[in-house]
This record gives C-alpha cells, sequence and structure tokens, in this order.
C-alpha cells in the first residue's frame, strides 16, 4: 500500500500515520441539548466500521505534515482519492 | 453421556467416540479403517433454542459449554465457511494471564485455568504447553511498571516473578543483553503461560459440542437478522431462515457487520494483524518472549517454526493480509533482541482481522434487542481467551446474567466512563 500525497507524489506507507473515520463530525454543544452525552458518546466510540468504501484521514507525518482525506477500499486495500484535508475543508 | 444424547443420535457407533492411547493403538492395528469424522455436517433446522453466529473458536467454545454446561442442546453454530477457519487459526498461539486491571485479571485466569484442564475435560490433544512467557524491561520506569503489574498479578493469586538480568540470562543466554539502546534489565515472567495448538482447539471444542447434539452448520452464512417487538426471532442465512429465540454474536472481525444487521452500531475498527512463522530450526527457545522496546513476541512450534508476530497495521481493513512496512517493523524488533535469527529465513506471513474495541479490551454483553448476545472487541488477545469467553458467554445466554468474570465488559461501558484500557491510549483502536 503506497499513498499518493497530492503534495509529494506517491510515497511510502510508513511515512504516514493514520488517524481513523473522515466522516465523523464534533457535536455541536449545546448545555440544552439533553442527548449531548449520547452524541458525543457516539462520535468518540461508535464506528460504521463499512467492509467497502472508507473515507479516513491519514498524515503525512515524514512528509509534508498534511493531513490528507484518503478514499479506500477497506477489502483489497485499493485507493481511489486522495486529497488534501484543508481542500475538502476538514478541521485538520 | 452417550444416553443423554437426543435420539437422532442413536445411530451413531458407540464404540470408539474417546480418544485415548488405547483407541490410537487399536486403530493403528486396524490401519485406521474405523475412524469417524470427528462431526456431522447436519442440514439445518428450521428452529433451534440457541443460535451461536460464528464457528471459530469462541462461538465453538460457547456451544460446547451451553451443551456441557447447561443442558442447551437444541442448538446451532452458523459458520460462513468452514470451522476455526478466522483467527482461531491465524494467531501465535500464546495463552498467559499477566494482566494488570481489575477487570481483566480475573477473567483471564479463569481462561488460564480452564486450559491447564482442557484437554481432559474435552478429551482432544491440544497440546496445552506451559512453557512461560517473560516479558523483558529496558528501563528503570519500565522494571517499575512490570513490577506493579506483577504485584496486581499476584494479589489476584495469579504467578509472577521479576527477574532481573541475571534472572533472564539464566532462561534466554542468547538475547542480546547489551544493546546500546535497549539493554535487557530484567523481564516479568508468568511460569504458567505457554501455547497452544491452536486448531486443535477449534476441532476440540467442535467435536466436544458435536457429541453433545449441537448442530455446526458450515458454508452457512448470516445475511441478516429478524427482530419483532419482543426481541430477535431467528436469522436470514444463505440456506435459508433459521428461528431463534437467542442468538448469539462471536464473529470477530466482522462483528460491525453482523450487529448491524440489527440495526448496531459498535465501538470496534476492524484491523489487519499479521504473524510470521519461519523455516524450522533446532530447538532454540523453550518459553514465549516478549521484546520491551518494540512490538515483538516468539516462540518455537514443536514442528521447530520460529512463530512471531509484532503489531497491528494501523489502519481499517478486511482485507485478512498486511503490508511491507509492518513486517520490516517485526522483523527489526526481533533482530535488536536475538540478533541470531538474522539468517533464519522467513517460511510463511498471513494475516487476520482484529475486532479492535476502542478501550482494547472485550465485551460480552446483552445488546439492546432482547435475546441478542454480543461477543465481540478481543483485539488481537482472542486466542488465549477461549475457553473463559465460551464458558461466560454460554452462562450469559444460558441464564441472562452475567457471571462475576465478565462483569466490567458490559457493552455501556463506553457511554458510563467505565473503559478498560489496560495500555491508557485513549479511543484509538489503532493504538491498543
Amino acid at each position: 500500500m503506497r499513498i499518493k500525497c497530492p503534495h509529494c507524489g506517491e510515497r511510502s506507507l510508513d511515512e504516514f500515520s493514520y488517524y481513523g473515520d473522515a466522516t465523523l463530525r464534533r457535536p455541536e454543544v449545546n448545555d440544552q441539548d439533553a442527548n449531548l452525552l449520547a452524541k458525543f458518546t457516539d462520535y468518540v466510540y461508535l464506528r460504521d466500521n463499512p467492509a467497502g468504501q472508507h473515507q479516513e484521514l491519514w498524515q503525512h507525518q515524514f512528509g509534508c505534515r498534511a493531513w490528507l482525506v484518503v478514499t479506500r477500499d477497506t477489502n483489497s486495500h485499493l485507493m481511489t482519492e486522495v486529497t488534501a484535508a484543508a481542500q475538502k475543508g476538514e478541521a485538520a | 453421556m452417550l444416553n443423554s444424547l437426543p435420539s437422532s443420535q442413536a445411530t451413531r457407533p458407540k464404540f470408539g467416540q474417546k480418544y485415548s492411547a488405547l483407541r490410537l493403538v487399536m486403530d493403528a492395528l486396524t490401519q485406521n479403517r474405523n475412524l469417524q469424522p470427528q462431526w456431522r455436517s447436519p442440514t439445518p433446522k428450521a428452529r433451534y433454542d440457541a443460535i451461536i453466529v460464528g464457528g471459530g473458536g469462541h462461538g465453538l467454545a460457547t456451544a460446547y459449554y451451553l451443551a456441557k454446561n447447561h443442558g442447551m442442546t437444541n442448538i446451532a453454530v452458523l459458520e460462513k465457511s468452514w470451522l476455526g477457519g478466522g483467527n482461531v487459526g491465524r494467531n501465535t498461539t500464546i495463552i498467559r494471564s499477566n494482566y494488570l486491571l481489575p477487570g481483566n485479571i480475573p477473567f483471564y485466569e479463569m481462561a488460564m485455568q480452564l486450559w491447564e484442564k482442557l484437554e481432559q475435560d474435552f478429551n482432544y490433544n491440544a497440546m496445552v504447553s506451559q512453557r512461560g512467557i517473560i516479558n523483558l524491561y529496558h528501563s528503570d520506569a519500565q522494571r517499575d511498571a512490570y513490577a506493579r503489574r506483577g504485584n496486581a498479578m499476584r494479589m489476584h493469586g495469579v504467578d509472577a516473578e521479576l527477574l532481573d538480568q541475571a534472572g533472564v540470562r539464566r532462561h534466554l543466554p542468547f538475547l542480546n543483553f547489551d544493546d546500546a539502546r535497549f539493554p535487557i534489565q530484567g523481564g516479568l515472567r508468568q511460569p504458567r503461560a505457554g501455547t497452544v495448538r491452536h486448531d486443535a482447539v477449534a476441532w476440540g471444542y467442535a467435536r466436544g459440542a458435536d457429541q453433545r447434539g449441537v448442530d455446526l452448520i458450515q458454508n452457512c452464512e448470516v445475511t441478516g437478522i429478524k427482530t419483532d417487538a419482543n426481541g430477535v426471532v431467528g436469522v436470514e442465512t444463505t440456506r435459508g431462515f433459521i428461528a431463534a429465540k437467542k442468538i448469539g454474536l462471536a464473529c470477530a472481525g466482522r462483528s460491525s457487520q453482523v450487529a448491524a444487521m440489527a440495526g448496531l452500531r459498535l465501538p470496534i475498527e476492524s484491523h489487519a494483524l499479521q504473524a510470521f512463522v519461519s523455516e524450522g530450526i533446532k530447538p532454540f527457545i523453550d518459553t514465549v518472549v516478549t521484546f520491551g522496546a518494540g512490538h515483538f513476541y516468539i516462540s518455537q512450534s514443536d514442528k521447530g517454526g520460529l512463530v512471531f508476530g509484532g503489531d497491528i497495521d494501523g489502519y481499517n481493513s478486511y482485507a485478512q493480509r498486511g503490508n511491507l512496512p509492518t513486517i520490516e517493523d517485526v522483523c527489526e524488533g526481533g533482530m535488536a533482541l536475538m540478533p541470531a535469527i538474522g539468517r533464519v529465513r522467513m517460511l510463511r506471513h498471513w494475516g487476520g482481522i482484529m475486532d479492535m474495541s476502542m478501550d482494547g479490551s472485550p465485551i460480552i454483553d446483552k445488546t439492546p434487542i432482547n435475546g441478542l448476545y454480543l461477543n465481540a472487541g478481543w483485539c488481537y488477545g482472542g486466542f488465549k481467551a477461549t475457553p473463559a469467553s465460551g464458558h461466560c458467554f454460554a452462562e450469559l445466554m444460558a441464564r441472562d446474567q452475567p457471571p462475576a468474570a465478565i462483569a466490567a465488559y458490559r457493552l455501556d461501558r463506553f457511554a458510563q466512563g467505565y473503559v478498560i484500557d489496560e495500555k491508557g491510549m485513549g479511543p484509538f483502536p489503532n493504538l491498543h
């Protein structure tokens, strides 16, 4: 598995570190929300863990240090898209 | 025991059910003409009292203890492939109970005590070998941590001894003690730990369950879980609908997919873990050793191969294969620890899919759906837990009450803040 960093080109996997599911969004904090704890439990602990297409955050830690959003098939490891998280509007 | 089998079993041969030395001699003299299959291949019935999804180590052990301890024999194990084809056939065969946290020690010690009696219990040679484990430490801080762990173990009645460097040298004189970066200062030893022939564990439980009337149904993939207002009613499978009021999930790396069939979202990510075996060499390592400065563990099989492994690959995967950087990392750990293995050639490597939980500890619990039980989140500690997992999961399913040993393995512990984070890594499955 090699990752095609949009800044550095195709690089070895051991330059990258993995964060996880890129589709999670931190819940809005609102003291009036009775479900806030449940929402945060979902956000922190629960995962879809799909067998198939997975959008995930990687950091090019030993390269340009940019955060990347990688779309990868967890059954085959085939990557179909690598985008800089900043471009995608992710909070990196 | 034969008298208690259901009538459909009456046609089975009455002699030669029990394995023994005498039986081995008799089979040899009769040129194995009387060998029987170790279990049947039944067609699924329309309805069972309980169904276990997953015919791996934990699923088969659960079925065995449900039949043996709780008299539930009208049950089935549904396996999408062949029995024992998943992680129970892919691990590095280590058993140990050298844990730190109160939620973990009694459970893993229960497993260790069941291992010690297992072969007599299920009448099968699982080659349980209590050759001990030595976890090495390489710094003063690590020594303190292992002293603490050893004390925690001894307070729970588990055997542990802290070795200094001379103590480790007595067991393993060939280690790289004076490594410039990671000198070996000593180790924490658990003498009762060891290795077990992993496939035989699955086969022994399968045969024991089958003898008690459990239907082991292979090539039968669960495709849906049916529920009504009262709870579960059965499962859709590739071999048709099968009804049951109690369904236990023991699906290891596929737990998230199967639980999703019932609308559950789990605190689990699936990750690939690789393991390795070298060509066979003469007796070299007579215990299990772990490297404390990296992640590397090694033992030697009875065939002579060095069996070793390290970290998971660290990204979500269902591919049952890993990548080269992890292989390099594992082998570097091995070379730092024992340079003598540098000329040994690697024979095979393989991967399995681990159900990595958010705190590194397993989940054995009821689910919010009545009649649906969950056994998951084993990270890469599932094999050593097999007997206790099956024992406790069977009791939970039979009595609807969790036994004390699994009281901490609740599904709602994440929401409640009672996580059991043995490594203190936080909710990052790839770091446990």
